[in-house]
C-alpha cells in the first residue's frame, strides 16, 4: 500500500545535509520540471496510443481531454457539491479515527494490560481492506452517509493507531521518573510527559492517516448514489466518460496532498521545539 | 530531634539499613545491592564511589523511590521511602529535561504540579535560572542549550521543590574537563546556600574529593561498602586543592582500595531505574 511511501515523504523537504547545496528555486524547478514531464510523458503515451503488450494507452484520454472536462466540472454548479460531500465524510471519517486511533494509542503504549486486551483483535481487524468492509458497513450502518463515513473512519484509524503506540513506547522511561520524582501523580504524567512526547509520532500518524482517508474515498462513495469526488470517479467509469474518471482521480490526489501538507505545517507550528534541532 | 516548620529547608537525615536490591528477571536476575547500610546527617554532601555496574545507581534510584529493595528499609527524616516525591530531588547523568517545554517553564514545573499559580512559579524559577548563571536564557527550548547548561537548567528543576536530599547520579560525567570543573564549583556554592543533603554517585576520585566531606567507597557486584573516608578539607574549596599533598595522598589510597581486587570484570553501568534491558517485542508492527 501507499503508507510505505509516505512514510518517507515528509522528510524529502528538508534541504540536503551534504552534498550539492540547493537554492529554493532550484529544489522548486526541479519538483515544477518533474511534474511537467509528467504531464508530456502522458501527452505523448496517450496520444501516439503507446501499445506495450501488457499495458495499451489506446483508450486513455489525453491531458487536453482531461483539461476540457475538468473545465467543465469546474463550471458546473454540481461541483460545490460533490466537494462538500466528500470533505464532510473524508473530515468526519478522519475526526473520529484521530480521536480514537490516538486514544486508543496513548493506551495500548502505556499499559501492557491494555495492549494485551485491544491488540489481538485489532491486529485482526488490520489487515482488511476497506473495500472488504463496504458490505458489513451497509449492513451496520442504516443511513448510507453513516456507513461512507466508517468506511474513510477504518481507512485512517489504523496508521494513526500504530504511530501512536509507536510513539508512546518511544518515549524516554527516564522522562517519566523526573517527571515522578518531580512530583506529577498518575493522570498527569499523561498529559505532561507522554502526550507531548508522542506527539511528534502522532502527527506523522495524523499525515498518513488523513492520505489514507482520501484514499479510501472512491470506496466509500461507491454506496453513496448523488454525489461526492469518489462518487463522480466511479460514476464517470460507469457512464464511460474516460476524461473524468482522470479528473476525479487528479482532484482526489491534490486534495489528499492538500490536506496532509496542512496537517504536517498545523503539526509544526504547534511544535516549535522540533523546528531547527533536527531531532 | 528538632521539627522545622513544614515547606522550610527540613533537616534532610538519611538512613539506609541493611538493603538489598536484586535486577533483573527470570535467569538474567542478580543481586545489586547486598546489605548495604550508611546514614547522612544533615546537610553532608557524601560521595558513593566506585567502579561502574557496581550499584552505585542502583542505591541511588532506591532512594529517589523508583526501585524497590527486597530487604531492608531506606529512610528520609525517620519516614520511610515508599515512591519518588519532590523531597528527594534526582538528577540523572544525562539530563532528562522536557524537550517541548522551555528553560523557564522547564525548572517552574515542580511548583506546577503543586498547584502554585503561573506568576509565582515563574518568578521563583527565574531567580533559580539567574542562580544557576543561565540568565536570558528562559525563552530557550533544551535542544538549543549545551550539555553544561542543560545539567544547570536540570539542578535548578530539582531546586526549585527544596528537596530535602538531593540525588546526582554523575551528573557532570559526559562533560568536558572545563566544564566539569565549572558546575563543581556551582554545586558547591549552591549547596551553600540551600545546605541540602547531597549524595553524589561518581567513579571520578578527583570528583569525589574535591566535592565531598565524606567519601564512600562501594566495591563491584554485588555492592557494598567496602571503606568510608573523610575528606576534611578546607571550604570553601577551589580548584588548586587538587594540587596539594594532603589530596595527593587520599587520591593515592583510593586508588589502592578501587584496585583491591586485582582484575575485576568490566560490568554493564546500572541506572537509577534498574538494569538496561530489551523491549519484549510481541506484535511487532
Amino acid at each position: 500500500m501507499s503508507i510505505a511511501a509516505e512514510i518517507t515523504l515528509p522528510a524529502a523537504p528538508a534541504s540536503p545535509r551534504a552534498g550539492w547545496a540547493l537554492w529554493p528555486w532550484q529544489a522548486w524547478a526541479t519538483r515544477l520540471a518533474s511534474l511537467l514531464a509528467c504531464v508530456l510523458l502522458w501527452h505523448w503515451a496517450a496520444s501516439t496510443r503507446v501499445h506495450l503488450g501488457l499495458v495499451t494507452f489506446a483508450n486513455v484520454p489525453p491531458p487536453l481531454e482531461v483539461l476540457n472536462a475538468g473545465r467543465d466540472l469546474l463550471q458546473s454548479p454540481k461541483l460545490l457539491k460533490h466537494l462538500g460531500a466528500s470533505l464532510y465524510r473524508v473530515f468526519a471519517g478522519f475526526l473520529v479515527a484521530a480521536i480514537v486511533g490516538a486514544g486508543l494509542g496513548l493506551v495500548i503504549g502505556r499499559f501492557a494490560r491494555a495492549r494485551n486486551a485491544l491488540l489481538p483483535p485489532l491486529e485482526v481487524l488490520r489487515p482488511i481492506p476497506a473495500v472488504a468492509w463496504i458490505p458489513l458497513s451497509i449492513l451496520l450502518f442504516p443511513s448510507s452517509e453513516a456507513s461512507m463515513i466508517f468506511i474513510t473512519f477504518v481507512g485512517a484509524v489504523f496508521p494513526i493507531l500504530l504511530n501512536t503506540i509507536h510513539g508512546v513506547e518511544g518515549v524516554d522511561s527516564r522522562l517519566i521518573a523526573s517527571a515522578r520524582s518531580l512530583g506529577t501523580r498518575r493522570l498527569r504524567v499523561f498529559t505532561e510527559v507522554i502526550l507531548p512526547a508522542a506527539a511528534p509520532a502522532i502527527v506523522t500518524g495524523l499525515s498518513i492517516g488523513m492520505g489514507t482517508c482520501w484514499f479510501c474515498l472512491v470506496t466509500a462513495e461507491m454506496i453513496s448514489g448523488q454525489f461526492g469526488i469518489g462518487y463522480y470517479t466511479w460514476e464517470s467509469y460507469t457512464l464511460q466518460n474516460y476524461p473524468d474518471i482522470i479528473v476525479g482521480m487528479l482532484l482526489i490526489g491534490v486534495l489528499g496532498m492538500g490536506s496532509s501538507i496542512a496537517l504536517r505545517q498545523l503539526g509544526r507550528a504547534l511544535m516549535p521545539w522540533q523546528r531547527g534541532s533536527g531531532q | 530531634m528538632n521539627v522545622q516548620p513544614q515547606g522550610q529547608q527540613a533537616p534532610g537525615r538519611v538512613e539506609i539499613d541493611r538493603v538489598s536490591i536484586r535486577l533483573g528477571s527470570g535467569a538474567g536476575a542478580f543481586q545489586a545491592l547486598d546489605e548495604v547500610s550508611f546514614r547522612l546527617a544533615p546537610g553532608e554532601f557524601v560521595c558513593l564511589l566506585g567502579p561502574s555496574g557496581c550499584g552505585k545507581s542502583t542505591l541511588l534510584g532506591a532512594l529517589a523511590g523508583h526501585l524497590k529493595p527486597v530487604a531492608g528499609s531506606l529512610a528520609l527524616d525517620g519516614v520511610a521511602i515508599g515512591g519518588p516525591a519532590p523531597e528527594r530531588g534526582l538528577v540523572f547523568q544525562h539530563h532528562t529535561l522536557f524537550p517541548w517545554k522551555t528553560v523557564l517553564d522547564n525548572v517552574a514545573f515542580g511548583l506546577k504540579m503543586r498547584g502554585v499559580a503561573a506568576a509565582e512559579r515563574k518568578k521563583q524559577a527565574r531567580e533559580l535560572i539567574e542562580l544557576v548563571g543561565l540568565g536570558g536564557f528562559e525563552r530557550h527550548y533544551p535542544g538549543q542549550l549545551s550539555g553544561g547548561m542543560q545539567q544547570r537548567v536540570e539542578i535548578a528543576r530539582v531546586l526549585i521543590n527544596r528537596p530535602r536530599v538531593l540525588l546526582m547520579d554523575e551528573p557532570f560525567g559526559a562533560l568536558d574537563a572545563l566544564t566539569r570543573l565549572k558546575m563543581q564549583e556551582l554545586l558547591l556554592d549552591i549547596w551553600g546556600r540551600f545546605g541540602t543533603t547531597v549524595l553524589f554517585i561518581t567513579h571520578d576520585i578527583d570528583e569525589a574529593l574535591f566535592l565531598s566531606d565524606r567519601i564512600l567507597i562501594m566495591g563491584p557486584r554485588p555492592g557494598r561498602i567496602i571503606e568510608t573516608l573523610e575528606a576534611g578539607f578546607a571550604r570553601p574549596r577551589s580548584a588548586e586543592l587538587a594540587m596539594t599533598a594532603q589530596f595527593a595522598q587520599l587520591k593515592r589510597h583510593c586508588l589502592a582500595l578501587l584496585h583491591h581486587d586485582g582484575v575485576a570484570p568490566v560490568l554493564p553501568r546500572l541506572t537509577p531505574l534498574g538494569a538496561p534491558q530489551a523491549r519484549d517485542l510481541q506484535f511487532a508492527i
